[in-house]
């Protein structure tokens, strides 16, 4: 029998080349390389020979040269004389400034009335989601021509201008709102924050260690928020407690004191938050419905009250469903906040167009914004994606 | 009997709090608590002094028809501005004396997206429609024959040009996306880099980018002397754009395709073209019909950057409406008239969206 099953088993041929698989793969991917890049040598030729024929400048030398445009609000000192280099650092700043703020507030305002369409309370469910439907289905574009419409052309001028909130005015030239008056003491209030928000980190790692070891369980909630509010608000009487606010107020025609902010950067952040919040509430709430509601009843089982229960079992649950698309969210922030260019904030598409405006080179000034733009998304992904892995599930 | 019926006296109790009717609806909904009483009232307080005011603008102090804008000045809203602008806001430089094909344009398009809603409709002759659909909005759009002035692209303006950005770059977007998300997924290494490397570039950078490259640099991309017009130009950029955010989207059904399917289809003996056409896109892409169609809603709402490249799109017509100097300064209403537009097609297709996504769950519901 055994003689007959070797006589039987067929010996494996090579098939002929052009049949074989792993042939055919080579040529497969020769072929579609030998496309793509020919197409875009086709593009280069034409781009050269173009650039040759109107005589367009290439280079980065451009770099070097002198702007000689203003920009209207940097946080770096600027003046039209710096280079255009410097004219793109100015740009980039304005971008993270707007893009992190907006971040922060828009996960705020989203998170707020992701909740808010969850609560018990109809009138405020309900307001949740007029909320999320309206902006939700207007472009951002639209809404930021809205805001941008309101506070630059519509607002009085700042003599008449609305105070909002006391000491916060709103006028044609933008919002202006008070701030403490620089001390050191602020330096010695952040050090002290700091300071406890490490600290609490290390007595939650030893209170868990103890509770493994002896089943006690210590309170880590008001430890943390002892050494987190506690120490910056010694440190704050220590140092002197200086209560002074340097409150804006009216001297000429216009506001002096306090701090402000342009028509054109409160319009972007407003729009982005508004329009962001909206996604960022949807993407909360339906983390939270993902956790199956025998999680909830289970932790209520081993008699966990509300706030642990939401702390220990709910969130992070949630948080896995939540933050892949939140990352996705806070990347259309960065790229959506390139819309400045159409209310005239510095940003840095703003300031790139006006470059390539001024110098013709297109080709430089569109490969500068690609590569920053790519290197931005590309750190929050791998900021998201490290927190991610940390809330993530542990399977064996 | 009678130490058991006893006259026990029993303490008279208040009866239970309503449940049902009026009273008991505010209880359960509004004022279960301290806290969301509170909140409540806060909410209360917050309409009180939002609502009255914007009734008053939008429709008791508003002009509803005035000669001028010196003479809608008034408290109120001017929707005599509307009145005057609409063809323009809606249509823009299309020559005046022809509103009626931008009109049927906009018919047509709804009655297409319309049929489409319906998932009976679905198959060939559902393409077929659209086909004959779209060759008839180029040939009212452009003209030229049958008594029409023919009318340059320059001139395609307003609600039409949006709708036929998105709708266009969705529908040549999408082929684009299915390719490159089955390239990303391929077992050849180098086919997987370029979609890869392409994809990733494309969703890494702003939109705007995009389009300034298809309106700045597609130029210098072609050879001397041959030019592509300022719509296409965005077109080609919508397209693109929404090949690689469309790839990410095949992508997701085809991750969630179960491999027996494959390997089913492998043991058949079928060719790779086969199995995907056969068997793996028509799976995989019913599956991802709702985000599809979420995507279409940001298609629709992105075609408003074309403003940037100074195209004349919706949005951009109400912005040039605004520059007139015989009506300054309404740009509440103008922005407010657009966003309804912007809104009422947005909110239908979301809702589309929310009502295939629970039929198409119903079967995986135990």
């Amino acid at each position: 029998m055994a003689s007959e099953d070797a006589s039987l088993s067929i010996a494996p041929t090579r098939p002929v080349p052009w049949r074989d698989p792993k042939i055919r793969a080579i040529a497969y991917q020769i072929a579609f390389v030998a496309v793509v890049a020919g197409f875009i040598a086709f593009l280069v030729h034409n781009t050269l020979a173009n650039i040759g024929r109107q005589n367009i400048a290439t280079g980065w030398g451009f770099l070097d040269r002198e702007a000689a445009f203003g920009i209207g609000e940097s946080l770096i000192s600027y003046s039209p004389a710096d280079t255009y280099a410097r004219a793109f650092l100015v740009g980039l700043t304005n971008t993270l400034h707007v893009a992190v703020l907006g971040i922060i507030f828009a996960t705020i305002l989203g998170t707020l009335m992701g909740l808010a369409r969850l609560s018990s309370n109809w009138l405020v469910r309900k307001l949740a989601q007029v909320y999320v439907e309206t902006f939700r289905n207007i472009p951002l574009l639209l809404q930021l021509f809205f805001w941008w419409g309101l506070l630059n052309k519509m607002a009085p001028g700042p003599r008449q201008a609305w105070e909002i909130l006391p000491g916060v005015f709103v006028s044609n030239r933008g919002i202006v709102y008070p701030v403490p008056v620089a001390s050191p003491a602020y330096k010695w209030v952040g050090l002290a924050f700091v300071i406890g928000i490490v600290l609490s980190f290390i007595a939650k790692k030893w209170a868990t260690r103890r509770q493994m070891a002896t089943g006690q369980q210590l309170p880590t909630g008001w430890i943390a928020l002892g050494l987190i509010v506690g120490l910056p608000a010694i440190a704050f009487m220590v140092a002197g407690a200086p209560l002074a606010l340097d409150v804006p107020a009216l001297k000429g025609f216009n506001f002096a004191g306090g701090d402000a902010m342009s028509p054109e950067f409160a319009a972007l952040l407003i729009g982005l938050v508004v329009y962001t919040g909206t996604f960022i509430a949807e993407i909360v709430r339906a983390g939270i419905l993902a956790v199956a509601w025998g999680q909830s009843e289970a932790a209520m089982a081993l008699g966990l009250r509300g706030g642990q229960r939401m702390r220990l079992v709910v969130l992070p649950q949630a948080l896995r469903v939540i933050i892949p698309p939140m990352t996705s969210q806070y990347l259309a922030i960065t790229k959506n906040s390139s819309l400045a260019v159409a209310i005239g904030f510095p940003d840095l598409v703003s300031i790139a167009n006006t470059t390539m405006n001024q110098t013709g080179q297109a080709i430089e000034g569109i490969v500068m914004i690609m590569t920053v733009y790519l290197f931005i998304s590309l750190a929050i992904s791998l900021g998201m994606n490290l927190y991610n892995r940390a809330v993530a599930l542990v399977e064996r | 009997m009678a130490d058991i019926a006893q006259d026990i006296p029993v303490a008279r109790q208040l009866p239970p709090p309503r449940s049902t009717g009026v009273f008991g609806w505010l209880r359960a909904n509004l004022f279960n608590g301290i806290g969301n009483s509170i909140l409540t009232l806060i909410c209360v307080a917050l309409l009180v002094l939002i609502i009255p005011p914007v009734i008053r603008w939008a429709l008791i102090n508003a002009i509803w028809s005035a000669p001028n804008g010196a003479a809608c000045h008034g408290g109120g809203a001017c929707w005599a501005f509307i009145g005057e602008k609409l063809r323009f806001i809606l249509f823009g430089f299309f020559p005046a004396g022809e509103t009626w094909r931008p009109i049927t344009v906009v018919a047509i398009f709804i009655a297409m997206i319309l049929a489409a809603c319906d998932r009976k409709t679905w198959g060939r002759r559902l393409a077929l429609l659209w086909a004959v659909g779209l060759i008839a909005v180029f040939l009212l759009m452009r003209g030229g024959f049958a008594g029409m002035s023919e009318v340059e692209t320059r001139l395609w303006s307003g609600l039409p040009l949006t709708l036929i950005l998105a709708v266009v770059g969705m529908l040549f977007g999408f082929p684009l996306g299915v390719l490159l998300a089955l390239g990303r997924r391929s077992r050849l290494p180098a086919v997987r880099a370029i979609c890869v490397a392409y994809i990733e570039l494309v969703r890494g950078v702003p939109l705007i980018t995009v389009l300034f490259m298809a309106s700045l640099m597609l130029p210098l991309f072609l050879p001397a002397g041959m030019t592509i017009d300022k719509v296409l130009r965005a077109q080609v950029a919508f397209i693109l754009f929404a090949g690689a955010y469309l790839a990410e989207i095949v992508r997701g059904g085809l991750q969630a395709l179960p491999k027996g399917q494959v390997e089913a289809a492998d043991a058949l003996g079928l060719s790779y073209w086969q199995r995907t056409r056969l068997i793996v896109l028509p799976q995989a892409l019913a599956m991802v019909i709702p985000p599809l169609v979420n995507s279409f809603i940001s298609m629709f709402k992105d075609t408003s950057l074309v403003l940037i490249i100074s195209l004349f799109d919706l949005l951009s017509c109400a912005e040039t409406a605004l520059t007139d100097p015989n009506w300054q300064g309404f740009y509440v209403e103008a922005y407010v008239f657009v966003a309804v537009i912007y809104w009422c097609f947005c909110f239908f297709m979301s809702r589309y969206s929310q009502v295939l996504e629970r039929e198409f769950n119903r079967g995986k519901r135990r």
